[in-house]
């Protein structure tokens, strides 16, 4: 089992920073898998996390000047290993003004995957920070477990608007409440929503419009105007919402009447995907 | 006692002031014929701080007026520090500040000069004191690294906030590494994943001054390297490292031609700390305490206070900033053979200066303890030797 790679373009080390940041919002601990084309944060599905599932996809190539592994074994061509994510943006906030970075996996008294950077500094002499990121290597009886999440058919799809914007009125709505509920119909209105024995507060949003696939989809016989709901914990969203420094370049909301939510969000390269259970 | 500050030195003031707040809580003030000392000294003794302004630095300085004695004051670092807690404000609407002791009301006087004819005057109330002096003598440490305050900045910054204590050392290179030391139970708690390691590796080039042998490292606490480093920073300055074998003190000065800073930190002693655990990260096993948390159980409480007086006592104020004697003192060594090294078990213990050899073991006895008391000095010298090897 081996893995090295390298990083010594400035736009793709930003890059890789921001999903690491976004990652670390989103999960305590994760997964990574390592596969020879891509990268995968991974969190699927676990009671300590309210059962919110993340995955997220970053081709390699994309970020990686220098990229070598070596899986388990030739049929298993891949490396799944536990990490906090926390660690690894912070090992990465070292890198602003890196030479270069590289990631490899060592194993240096413990399981670790050691991030070393080279620093610019004002002298002409190199200064490297490395740090140790202990982690858990995941043995290949788990891994079947670790896979992608199926998208469950969804009764309703809809664009989500610009995320800053859902973020500061769901900021709002945490005060009052621990629940939101999200509301969609197929004619391009989301409503998020909180209710309390005293208030009940709906934001509206219209217009957002429904990718052609899921148009085309039995659920087209659905009516128009009718809404798919799901309940959820407000903080899950929120954490969701905060983790988004950069707007995506698509956001999907894929509701399963009261069941999940489901968001999928493509950036230039990466894509994410979350799900929130809805709460019984 | 009338100090009188002006201009961009009010801030180089407060700066001292926030740094030594990092440190103890209580502050003490002696003016000296060659300066105001500002010191302190952290609960658990484990480190100890002082600034000398000399007077130079100031517009006006007054050791006594004619009807006063000299006087020493200790006030509550808290107090004093909320006089300079806004730098940026000192530093934009303060021109002058002037420090007095008022002997009538026992009051320690304040007095903030403002823009526009705004004065704040702050009366503090403090205790007579005896000098407080911790007795160390850089030029006895046999390895000195010194670097720009800025590079030492930069060097830590990778470090989180919440780490207590890093390990210095020089490796192969000759590069000088800070790596984050995690204590051994941190590093194995069964089911949770270890706390990151970060290791900062820096060039000899960095450095002014780098005068150790490969495999020497010392572990000490970053809160009040930070403390010291943050006001090196805002000065501009060099900062000094002169250490010396694991358990032994470690003196970070700054100097100036205005002001100096000494700030002396216990180092864990380490039985096992060996050269090579710097090259590979190794997670040492000491089974000693962090010097952040002191061995006060390994005395009764009432040595405690009479280590305080006597530290207090001691010294009185002509030698309270004196050291050894250059003559007398080690300086600079050869690599230590274990030979060497018990006789540094009870290092410069010249005859006729009794109070030094006193405070060392007074003012470190704690954290030292845990190591000497069980066996004594010199084996465990012996042992740390090995990192000269």
């Amino acid at each position: 089992m081996k893995f090295r790679a390298k990083i010594v373009d400035t736009a793709c080390l930003n890059n890789f920073t921001r999903v690491s940041n976004m990652i670390a919002k989103l999960a305590k601990t994760c997964t990574l898998r390592i596969s020879p084309d891509k990268l995968n944060f991974i969190l699927l599905d676990k009671v300590a996390n309210g059962g919110v599932s993340m995955w997220c996809e970053l081709e390699q190539e994309n970020f990686f000047n220098e990229f070598q592994m070596e899986g388990i074994s030739e049929e298993n061509n891949e490396i799944y290993i536990e990490l906090t994510p926390e660690n690894l943006s912070r090992a990465l906030k070292t890198a602003q003004n890196a030479r270069a970075l590289k990631v490899k996996l060592t194993n240096k008294h413990f399981p670790c995957l050691t991030i070393s950077i080279e620093l610019l500094s004002i002298s002409s002499s190199s200064r490297t920070v490395t740090h140790d990121i202990p982690i858990k290597v995941i043995p290949r009886k788990l891994w079947k477990d670790l896979q992608e999440p199926t998208v469950p058919e969804s009764d309703v799809s809809i664009y989500l608007p610009v995320l800053k914007t859902m973020k500061s009125v769901v900021e709002k709505m945490k005060n009052i409440s621990n629940h939101l509920i999200i509301e969609a119909n197929l004619n391009g209105e989301l409503n998020l929503k909180i209710e309390t024995e005293l208030v009940c507060v709906t934001t509206h949003f219209k217009d957002l419009g429904s990718p052609p696939l899921a148009s085309e989809s039995p659920s087209q016989s659905r009516n128009l105007e009718e809404m798919a709901e799901v309940r959820i914990d407000i903080r899950k969203f929120l954490q969701f919402l905060a983790g988004q420094q950069v707007n995506p370049t698509k956001a999907l909301c894929n509701i399963v009447n009261n069941r999940v939510v489901h968001f999928d969000l493509l950036h230039e390269d990466v894509s994410l995907q979350y799900f929130i259970p809805a709460l019984s | 006692m009338k100090c009188l500050v002006t201009g961009g030195n009010v801030k180089v003031l407060g700066k001292a002031v926030h740094s030594l707040s990092r440190i103890g809580d209580e502050l003490y003030l002696e003016p000296l014929e060659d300066g105001l000392s500002l010191r302190t000294v952290n609960s658990s003794r484990s480190a100890y701080a002082c600034f000398l302004f000399a007077p130079l630095f100031f517009q006006q300085y007054q050791v006594a007026t004619p009807d006063q004695d000299p006087a020493r004051c200790k006030v509550l670092m808290k107090s004093f520090l909320s006089v300079f807690r806004s730098l940026a404000m000192l530093e934009k609407t303060v021109e002058k500040c002037c420090i007095s002791l008022n002997g009538r009301s026992s009051r320690l006087v304040v007095q903030l000069h403002c823009k526009y004819g705004v004065r704040k005057i702050h009366n503090l109330s403090f205790q007579d004191c005896e000098s407080l002096q911790a007795v160390f003598d850089p030029a006895s440490c046999s390895h000195v690294l010194r670097a720009p305050a800025r590079v030492l900045g930069e060097a830590v910054l990778p470090f989180p906030p919440a780490l207590a204590e890093v390990t210095l050392g020089v490796v192969r290179g000759p590069r000088v590494i800070l790596r984050s030391y995690l204590e051994e139970e941190e590093a194995v708690t069964a089911g949770v994943l270890r706390p990151m390691v970060t290791e900062m590796s820096l060039r000899e080039e960095d450095f002014q001054e780098l005068q150790a042998q490969e495999g020497v490292a010392i572990t000490f606490c970053l809160k009040e390297f930070r403390g010291l480093l943050s006001f090196a920073e805002s000065t501009n300055l060099s900062l000094s490292i002169h250490f010396d074998v694991p358990g032994r003190p470690a003196i970070f000065t700054v100097e100036d031609s205005l002001l100096d800073g000494h700030f002396v930190l216990a180092t864990l002693s380490e039985p096992d700390s060996q050269p090579q655990g710097l090259g590979t990260p190794q997670l040492p096993a000491p089974p000693l305490q962090a010097p952040s948390t002191p061995h006060l159980d390994d005395f009764t409480s009432d040595d405690i206070d009479s280590f305080m007086i006597a530290m207090e006592t001691t010294v009185g104020s002509d030698a309270s900033r004196a050291q050894l004697p250059p003559s007398l003192s080690p300086g600079p060594q050869p690599p230590c053979s274990p030979d060497s090294n018990s006789e540094e078990a009870e290092p410069s213990t010249v005859p006729g200066t009794p109070p030094p050899k006193k405070f060392r073991s007074l003012f470190f006895g704690s954290i030292l303890a845990p190591a000497y008391s069980p066996q004594g000095p010199s084996p465990v010298l012996a042992e740390d030797s090995e990192g000269e090897g």
